[in-house]
């Protein structure tokens, strides 16, 4: 039992990650006023960019560079349609989802053909800071990436929006941007700028199972992960901290399905109930927390100086 | 030589010309009032000047030198501050934050920092503030402040402010005019936007007058009247609209409304035990600052919102439970609230007019077209409705899209008019107008409630007066026994009053 829980907890913290870093990321859109549904597609944009790069160089880290890069540039060209031309947010957010998706399965089928195995690469090693010490340093086995997540980009993602001009702007952006505009700063800057680092971070989310979690490149490889990310971010109120929260949440009920299915108890249901229960779980943690969210104000609304 | 200086300054969006070659001069530590009617281009004006939009033609000096204007970034740095009538603030984040927001180099944001600093400016201009406050709790009054305060701590020398009493009660006004004073004895420059005649010679120096988009002159205010200056605007002499019999207290009651609770949207108390009542050929008006269940109460009257509890009668009978279609046949008129909501923007005016009433132009279940268009063409002749049947609501102007509204419930002489905000956005013909049907309705002996926050309106053709305060009438007063004073301060809680 003992065991059950220590692995339990580590593989939270493993499988929170990539959601983590997608809902961080569309976290920063939303608090600038953007609805980023591109988030799916970017994804898994990232983790097929992220595979496909570290195959042919060689090395993870480029991979993981080069994914990033290619997630900020797809939350530029968000920020094309819904900023600068002002396309309604859902539209343009769905075709991006779908513009990514077919673009990274038609890459893929060209580069790598038609295979029953999906190729693999040797992926991130984790790294063990506590050692041997007693269930902590079991729990402390996981990849730096996770590291990074939790102890740099979520204070930073706190510190940014809470404690800088810059992510002052990008909250008044969200509720209101005639404000922002009337002072003198532009909202297309802000809006991108949000929209680049939302996207860099989603794109990291995705290349995080490509490159660390699997090794591996496959059609559902996000599986939805995206949606829940979205999910997560309404549930956590548009705070890093609480987001951070639902993330764990969500990676938590993913873990313990998975080891349920992995037991093998005789049970008169189908294990598909178990593949359902993360997302059961996370519906219901939404309904409960979206009675009470205060969405940015301007979410949805493209700003447009009339004149 | 002037802080200010607009040559012939020229605004067109698409075929509307909305500023004509208009000059504009601003005096260093002057309060200049820019006044004229909706639509006269004041505003467009200024937003040129404050970088929010570009004019097509003309030329724009600040100290003399010549500046180009393309945001409003540029327009900070040129010393030019401007408060909107729609705040530009962000409700969930406090004073200091707002102050700062866009005006700082640092990329760290020290919360304690700022609001000293924010502190300091306010005493300096003596304007009572608390940096930590978070807006959204805060007043008009006092959201108005902070946007001043933001000007001024961006070192504005020119100060716009764009209609500023509009959402303020009279006691507000006092002390923004109070605020004003002080600051034009610190050099300030102050652009004041106006339609309101005796605020305008209360506190300016000088005066511009737009109509139509071109200026029609400028005058130093000591030497003008209010009834000059309103030839200016309109372009002829106004006659106002005045009542002209006293109302028979014999006339029976035919609207009544006792102990009316009701929620708003949140599920908060907006109606409290709410009294009044509305005798026959009499005009009630109700005052009141925006937000203080006017809202409630005319979705209430029009029945498309239930009370909690309390009684509502015409003529005795109860209309409580009843649906909106039920309190239309026992004789409520409602004018909708929101012109654009009271009206199907793509469909004709010809079908707007029968919208509520469909049933009575059916025949067999279709539409009987003929007696539609006949319908219609007879109202657009008794209400002076310019417009064809056939065009499309949308393309009316608001004042015309108000006389097919007046004319879709008048027509059918409702025994109760509920009329609220009737004249908003609308220019002066419109409003004398639509002031003239509501007393036409008087004379023909139909009860009328005229829900405004325009104080002037309500003086103006109100027999009696409640004024509604926190979803409460804190009193209701003979319309001959009412200043404009007495009615701010029951209107701010201040008085109650019985009558």
């Amino acid at each position: 039992m003992e065991v059950f829980i220590i692995n339990l907890i580590a593989a939270t913290f493993r499988v929170s990650t990539p959601i983590l870093l997608a809902a961080i990321g569309e976290t920063y859109s939303e608090r600038a006023g953007i609805l980023n549904l591109g988030i799916e597609g970017i994804m898994f944009f990232g983790a097929f960019i992220g595979f496909i790069v570290a195959d042919k160089s060689g090395s993870l880290w480029i991979g993981l560079l080069v994914a990033i890069l290619s997630g900020v540039l797809a939350g530029l060209l968000m920020g094309l349609l819904s900023v600068s031309l002002g396309v309604n947010q859902h539209v343009s957010g769905l075709g991006i989802t779908l513009l990514l998706t077919g673009l990274s399965l038609f890459g893929f089928r060209l580069v790598y053909g038609g295979r029953s195995t999906p190729p693999a690469i040797p992926s991130f090693e984790t790294i063990r800071p506590l050692g041997d010490v007693p269930v902590l340093g079991q729990i402390s086995d996981q990849y730096l990436l996770t590291y990074i997540t939790f102890l740099v980009i979520i204070p930073l993602a706190w510190f940014i929006l809470y404690r800088t001009n810059f992510g002052l702007n990008i909250r008044a952006v969200g509720e209101n941007p005639e404000a922002v505009d009337a002072a003198g700063v532009s909202v297309y800057v802000v809006r991108y700028s949000a929209l680049a680092i939302g996207g860099g971070l989603m794109a990291a989310g995705g290349a995080f199972l490509s490159l660390a979690q699997l090794g591996a490149f496959t059609h559902g490889i996000i599986a939805g992960r995206g949606w829940v990310a979205i999910a997560i971010v309404i549930f956590g109120n548009w705070s890093p901290v609480k987001v951070m929260g639902g993330a764990l949440i969500f990676g938590g009920t993913f873990a313990l399905q998975l080891r349920l299915q992995a037991m093998g108890l005789q049970l008169p249901i189908p294990y598909e109930t178990f593949l359902a229960l993360p997302y059961i779980v996370t519906i219901i943690a939404l309904v409960l927390a979206g009675r009470n969210a205060s969405y940015p104000a301007a979410l949805l609304k493209p700003y447009k100086r009339e004149g | 030589m002037y802080i200010v200086e607009m040559q012939k300054v020229t605004k067109i969006f698409g075929e509307l010309v909305a500023n004509d070659h208009v000059d504009f001069q601003l005096r260093k530590g002057e309060i200049h009032a820019l006044l004229g009617e909706n639509g006269a281009g004041k505003t467009t004006l200024m937003r040129i000047l404050y970088g929010l939009y570009q004019q097509t033609t003309g030329d724009i000096f600040i100290d003399g030198e010549k500046v180009t204007i393309n945001s409003p970034k540029d327009a900070i740095k040129k010393g030019v501050g401007m408060v909107t009538q729609h705040f530009a603030l962000v409700p969930p984040m406090t004073v200091a934050e707002n102050v700062v927001l866009g005006y700082t180099d640092s990329f760290v944001l020290d919360q304690a920092a700022i609001e000293k600093k924010v502190g300091e400016a306010a005493d300096q201009f003596s304007l009572d503030i608390n940096p930590k406050s978070i807006v959204r709790h805060l007043s008009v009054g006092q959201r108005q402040r902070v946007e001043i305060l933001k000007a001024l701590y961006r070192n504005a020398k020119v100060l716009i402010l764009d209609e500023p009493t509009a959402v303020l009660v009279p006691q507000e006004v006092d002390s923004l005019f109070e605020t004003l004073n002080r600051l034009r004895k610190d050099d300030l420059s102050v652009i004041f936007i106006s339609h309101k005649l005796d605020e305008v010679t209360k506190i300016t120096d000088r005066v511009t007058v737009l109509r139509d988009g071109k200026s029609i002159g400028t005058v130093d205010t000591v030497n003008v009247t209010q009834k000059q200056l309103a030839a200016m605007m309109v372009g002829r002499d106004t006659f106002g609209v005045t009542r002209q019999t006293e109302i028979n207290p014999d006339n029976k009651k035919i609207l009544e409304v006792e102990d009316l609770c009701a929620l708003d949207d949140k599920g908060l108390p907006a109606l409290k035990n709410l009294k009044l009542s509305i005798r026959s050929g009499e005009i009630l008006g109700i005052a009141g600052v925006g937000g203080n269940g006017q809202k409630e109460l005319a979705e209430i009257l029009s029945g498309v919102k239930s009370p909690t509890s309390g009684v509502l009668k015409i003529n005795d009978k109860n209309l409580v439970g009843k649906d909106p279609s039920d309190f239309s046949k026992m004789g409520m008129g409602r004018i909708p609230e929101d012109r654009h909501e009271g009206v199907v923007g793509d469909l004709t005016v010809y079908e707007n007019l029968a919208l509520e009433h469909l049933d009575e132009y059916s025949k067999n279940g279709f539409l009987d077209k003929q007696a539609i268009r006949k319908n219609a063409e007879e109202l657009i002749k008794n209400f002076q409705i310019k417009a064809k049947p056939s065009d499309r609501i949308r393309t009316l102007s608001g004042g015309n899209m108000q006389k097919v509204l007046l004319a879709r419930v008048l027509s059918r002489q409702p025994e109760v008019v509920i009329a609220p905000q009737p004249t908003r956005g609308l220019d002066v013909g419109a409003t004398e107008y639509v002031r003239q049907q509501l007393l036409e309705q008087r004379s023909r002996g139909a009860a009328v409630m005229l829900i405004s926050e325009d104080l002037d309106e309500i003086l103006s053709i109100s027999d009696r007066i409640a004024v509604i305060y926190e979803g409460e009438i804190v009193g209701t007063i003979n319309a001959q026994d009412a200043t404009p004073e007495k009615l701010g301060l029951m209107m701010s809680g201040a008085l109650r009053e019985e009558a």
